[in-house]
């Protein structure tokens, strides 16, 4: 667009992206306990609006071959090699505009729920909001372990000071598991660096550098296994993932809503920026790529049967998180470009609709002061609205035709299918283990008799909340009737991750053979 | 300026920080005495600042001193800038020290010309130790620090556990300063010299007694190992720092172990660099060790200045690790955290100064419970603190383990490296613990920590340490280009 151009959108947009957050997190700071909300929503606000200029400025073409889009470096500490270096592929793109959207309206969520120090709330919100889009937005693997880490902070504080009953445990549980992921990973790093010193003669944390590093079948398998043990807790995959449900059901509201929406996806964003470029030969391994499959698969049908017995809605969400980040995985998995993109797609709309189920959550919580599926019934008679907007989410949850879900769980399972048809059909079964879990419990709480008096007096949404639940709920409808246009923003980046991979595989074929003809010259 | 030690006046030159710090420790030390000072409130002001223009004086000279080179013979004393970088970390640690404690000294009533003029002298031993070259001189310095050290650890003559734990420091640090000497003489019995460069030299070309020098080697290992309190010669840590006045033991856990970590590394890595393979598996034992036991350990603490203590024992394995990778990252890694881990934890002791409203109350977890709520700047500051102790980005005390990790991965210690971020996340559980008193807990009814008063002095000395940290956690550059020309002005590194 040339307005875009005349500003000079390209060369600035990520810095202020990364940086305006904190600015406003030092103007909560300084203003007042009452000015504290209004300040945050409308800096993480502006920070939205001027991130929308990336879905017209960012063009495709310039990702192809594995490119980068808003590429910016420049040296931070000169004498380890790291650099200060930004830019955005078809992955991170959706991944930044996923979080900038999403922190406005935690924010705007958080309006009424928040009742003791606000500013410290606030200012925590956006310190979050800077981490995450760095983490998204980083081309150098020191920049990005940096804010990796620094998102733990301000989530610990989130959950650990406004949270519920067992929130410190939660807490402390979350932040724990997910620092001893990452400190191994940060091992591995270090590793790489070594590596790319002893061939490009300086040290370099810098990505690109990074991929140019071979090595060998035995250290991509190490590394491969701090790094994804690292992600694997993060997204999490099953048997990772006791951590969730507990910091899900503890947190406050927008702190659900920031966690399932856009936290859980660094996981799975580090898989398709670090786990499969940086060691193909690794990812292509069978014997990891069938553990991977399965714990993905094993993810789906577990949570979803835990799910549906959960008489707590908010900890029911929270498993239905663990399912449809093993559709993500399976996906990545597959290797193929389908399921990459299926993956991605999961992930984009997973974001949206969790994140809703949360915020309505929240409303709920707010107007009865429980999350009780039982405690509810028959409220869609008192409360259109919300039900309306409650059932359209639960169906893009599911993964209904037509909506976000959808598109994203069949390209996944349409990607596995090709190269894994087994693992595709016991996957396929979670599509419908989610109708088990997320239909009875919108009948029971929606639908049925509405059999109690609190229930009678419950207000339906404000026009705040309105306004909260709007966006998310056009995005589910619009991603799930015209995808195209994320399809071919995402499809140049996802396919020369797929070249990179297959290039391993062809790697590993031919060292096969060539095992097999030195075994006949032998004879 | 050129320095040639074959003039002894020059000698003068070399040691002026020194000197002046003697000199005002001889100054503060009389007007301690002095009638006109015996009964004015407020006396621990005018001496703490007076020591404080001290060590602003040696720090001007600690800093004129870069300018100076060494030309012609080589001497006891080195003024190279490993020293000059150790002079940095002391002269720190005695100016926050002071800064720190002038409050706890007036309000605990302890002999002020004696604290102030002790803690000067203690950091005139740690400078002459790290500026040895010589492991006699090396022992003198050791000595004038350890001794001032205990006398300041038994310094609240009301409390009786500030008089246990200065006696339980003075048996055990005596003891250990026998291994050590024991080591020298050892030493000397193998190679024939006590001058570090000598011994390198004997040890490399090897004209030396081989079975004396390594029973003087392992006796030294020892004797150093008491002194940075590395597991399992670490059993008088907890006791004297929970013991001894909370400045006393802010100063020491800082500076004693500085110096003791510093000329651990000169001696080791440049008199016994030959010996590399003999001693660098006890080390890597004690490392271990050390970072286990003492993370382990510290879970348990609800005290805490007893946790702090075991913290610092945990820092010195992470430390430990740099000397076993004995390479200049690691090394000039070592000074970088020193510089660091200096600042942090002395931060941390003045907030539990504060906290403790200056006396040996209110040491409990407990007794944090909504500080943040009640005192958020300082709650702020402690977290900041704590999370640079535990080592995240964004703070110096990440930075340092990053260097540290990196001398370790260069050479090749993979399992170290491995051990190290894994004893990191054991010690985000207790550090996090303090945070989650401070900011998850609700103050039981009525503490409002209205008593808890911020004097001016340390108030400047946790502003500063905090800004430091948070500038070395984003940008390291200067600091760590410093540490480097350090380590290289050492450099005999054969690395391993």
């Amino acid at each position: 667009m040339p307005f875009l151009e005349s500003i000079a959108y390209d060369s600035w947009i990520l810095h202020a992206l990364l940086w305006l957050p904190l600015v406003g997190m030092g103007v909560v700071l300084m203003g007042s306990e009452q000015a504290a909300k209004r300040v945050a929503f409308w800096s993480a606000m502006g920070v939205f609006i001027l991130s929308l200029g990336l879905w017209w400025a960012f063009d495709p073409a310039t990702t192809a071959g594995g490119g980068f889009a808003f590429e910016s470096s420049s040296p931070w500490i000169p004498s380890w090699g790291v650099s200060y270096a930004l830019g955005l592929d078809g992955i991170s793109l959706f991944m930044v505009m996923l979080t900038t959207l999403i922190i406005p309206l935690a924010i705007l969520g958080s309006w009424e729920y928040i009742k003791k120090q606000e500013r410290a709330f606030y200012a925590l919100m956006l310190l979050l909001e800077t981490g995450v889009v760095g983490v998204f937005a980083s081309l150098d693997l020191f920049l990005f372990y940096v804010f990796f880490e620094l998102t733990l902070v301000p989530m610990y504080f989130i959950v650990g000071i406004w949270g519920g009953e067992r929130r410190i445990y939660a807490a402390i549980k979350f932040f724990l598991y997910t620092a001893l992921g990452s400190l191994l990973m940060l091992v591995g790093i270090l590793y790489l660096y070594f590596r790319a010193k002893e061939m490009l003669g300086v040290g370099s944390f810098a990505y690109g550098d990074i991929l140019a590093v071979s090595l060998s079948l035995k250290e991509q398998l190490w590394l491969f296994g701090a790094f994804a043990l690292a992600f694997s807790i993060k997204v999490p995959i099953f048997p990772l993932h006791t951590w969730l449900p507990d910091a899900h059901v503890e947190a406050p509201t927008p702190g659900s809503v920031v966690l399932a929406a856009v936290l859980l996806k660094m996981g799975t964003y580090g898989f398709l920026r670090f786990l499969l470029p940086l060691f193909p030969a690794a990812a292509v391994h069978p014997t990891v790529v069938t553990i991977m499959l399965t714990l993905g698969v094993v993810g789906i049908v577990y949570a979803a049967i835990v799910a549906a017995v959960q008489p707590d809605a908010k900890k029911l969400v929270a498993y239905t998180s663990v399912a449809h980040m093993g559709f993500v995985v399976i996906g990545i998995f597959s290797l193929t470009v389908n399921g990459l993109q299926g993956g991605l797609f999961v992930m984009i709309s997973h974001g949206i609709s969790t994140g809703a189920l949360f915020l309505l959550l929240g409303m709920l919580y707010e107007r009865r002061h429980t999350r009780e599926i039982a405690a509810f019934g028959g409220i869609g008679r008192v409360m259109p609205l919300l039900s309306t907007a409650f059932i359209i989410t639960a169906l893009a949850s599911i993964g209904l035709p037509g909506t976000s879900g959808f598109v994203g769980e069949f390209l996944a399972l349409l990607g596995t299918f090709e190269t894994h048809p087994a693992f595709a059909v016991i996957a396929a079964s979670g599509v419908i283990f989610a109708a088990y879990y997320m239909l009875p419990m919108v009948q029971r709480m929606f639908f049925n008799k509405l059999d109690r008096a609190e229930n009678r007096e419950m207000k339906d949404l404000s026009s705040r909340e309105i306004l909260i639940l709007a966006p998310l709920l056009a995005l589910m409808v619009w991603i799930g009737v015209h995808p195209a246009p994320f399809l071919e923003r995402m499809e140049p980046s996802v396919q020369s991750v797929i070249e990179r991979v297959q290039g391993a595989e062809e790697g590993l074929a031919a060292a096969a053979n060539l095992d097999l003809g030195e075994g006949r010259s032998d004879r | 300026m050129t320095i040639d030690f074959s003039s002894q006046w020059h000698y003068l030159v070399a040691l002026a920080p020194e000197l002046i710090l003697t000199v005002f420790g001889m100054v503060v030390l009389l007007a301690g005495v002095s009638r006109r000072h015996a009964t004015t409130v407020g006396r621990a002001y005018d001496l703490g600042w007076l020591s404080l223009f001290g060590v602003l004086l040696a720090a001007f000279a600690n800093g004129w001193l870069y300018g100076v080179t060494e030309v012609g013979v080589s001497s006891m004393v080195a003024g190279d800038a490993f020293a000059l970088f150790a002079n940095w970390i002391f002269l720190i640690a005695a100016g926050f020290g002071i800064l720190m404690s002038m409050a706890y000294v007036e309000r605990q009533g302890l002999q002020v010309g004696e604290f102030f003029a002790l803690l000067l002298l203690s950091t005139v031993g740690m400078m002459v130790m790290v500026a040895a070259r010589d492991l006699i001189v090396i022992f003198l310095g050791l000595e004038v620090m350890s001794i001032a050290v205990y006398a300041m650890t038994a310094m609240n003559r009301r409390d009786p556990r500030s008089a246990e734990a200065g006696l339980k420091y003075f048996i055990l640090g005596a003891f250990s300063t026998g291994f050590f000497l024991y080591g020298i003489a050892l030493t000397y019995g193998g190679t024939g010299s006590t001058n570090i460069t000598e011994i390198a030299v004997a040890v490399a070309s090897g004209s030396t007694q081989p079975a004396l020098l390594l029973f003087g080697v392992a006796l030294m290992l020892i004797g150093f190992a008491f002194k940075v309190s590395a597991v399992p010669f670490h059993m008088w840590t907890p006791d004297v720092y929970e013991g001894a006045p909370t400045p006393v033991t802010a100063f020491m856990s800082v500076a004693v172990k500085a110096a003791a970590f510093l000329a651990f590394l000169r001696v080791f890595t440049v008199a016994f660099d030959g010996l590399y393979e003999s001693w660098v598996n006890i080390a890597w034992w004690l490392s271990v060790i050390t970072m286990v036991v003492a993370n382990l350990i510290a879970l348990q603490q609800t005290n805490v200045k007893r946790m702090l203590a075991y913290s610092s024992v945990a820092h010195g394995g992470y430390l430990l690790v740099a000397i076993v990778a004995a390479n200049t990252e690691a090394g000039a890694g070592m000074l970088f955290y020193l510089l660091v881990y200096t600042l942090m934890n002395l931060g941390v002791f003045g907030v539990v100064m504060l906290v403790g409203r200056q006396s040996e109350s209110s040491l409990e977890l407990d007794d944090y419970a909504g500080l943040g709520q009640h005192k958020p700047a300082l709650g702020v500051m402690l977290t900041i603190l704590l999370l640079s102790l535990a080592g995240f980005p964004g703070t110096g005390g990440f930075m340092g383990k990053i260097f540290i990790l990196q001398g370790a991965m260069d050479a090749h210690l993979l399992y170290l490296s491995v051990i190290l971020v894994l004893t990191t996340v054991v010690s985000y559980y207790y550090y996090l613990r303090l945070a989650w008193y401070v900011w998850m807990r609700d103050a039981p009814d009525g503490a409002d920590f209205a008593d808890v008063t911020t004097p001016m002095p340390m108030r400047i000395g946790l502003l500063v340490a905090v800004a430091f940290i948070l500038y070395t956690g984003l940008f390291p550059e200067a600091a760590l280009d410093m540490a480097r020309s350090g380590i290289a002005s050492i450099a005999a590194f054969a690395g391993g």
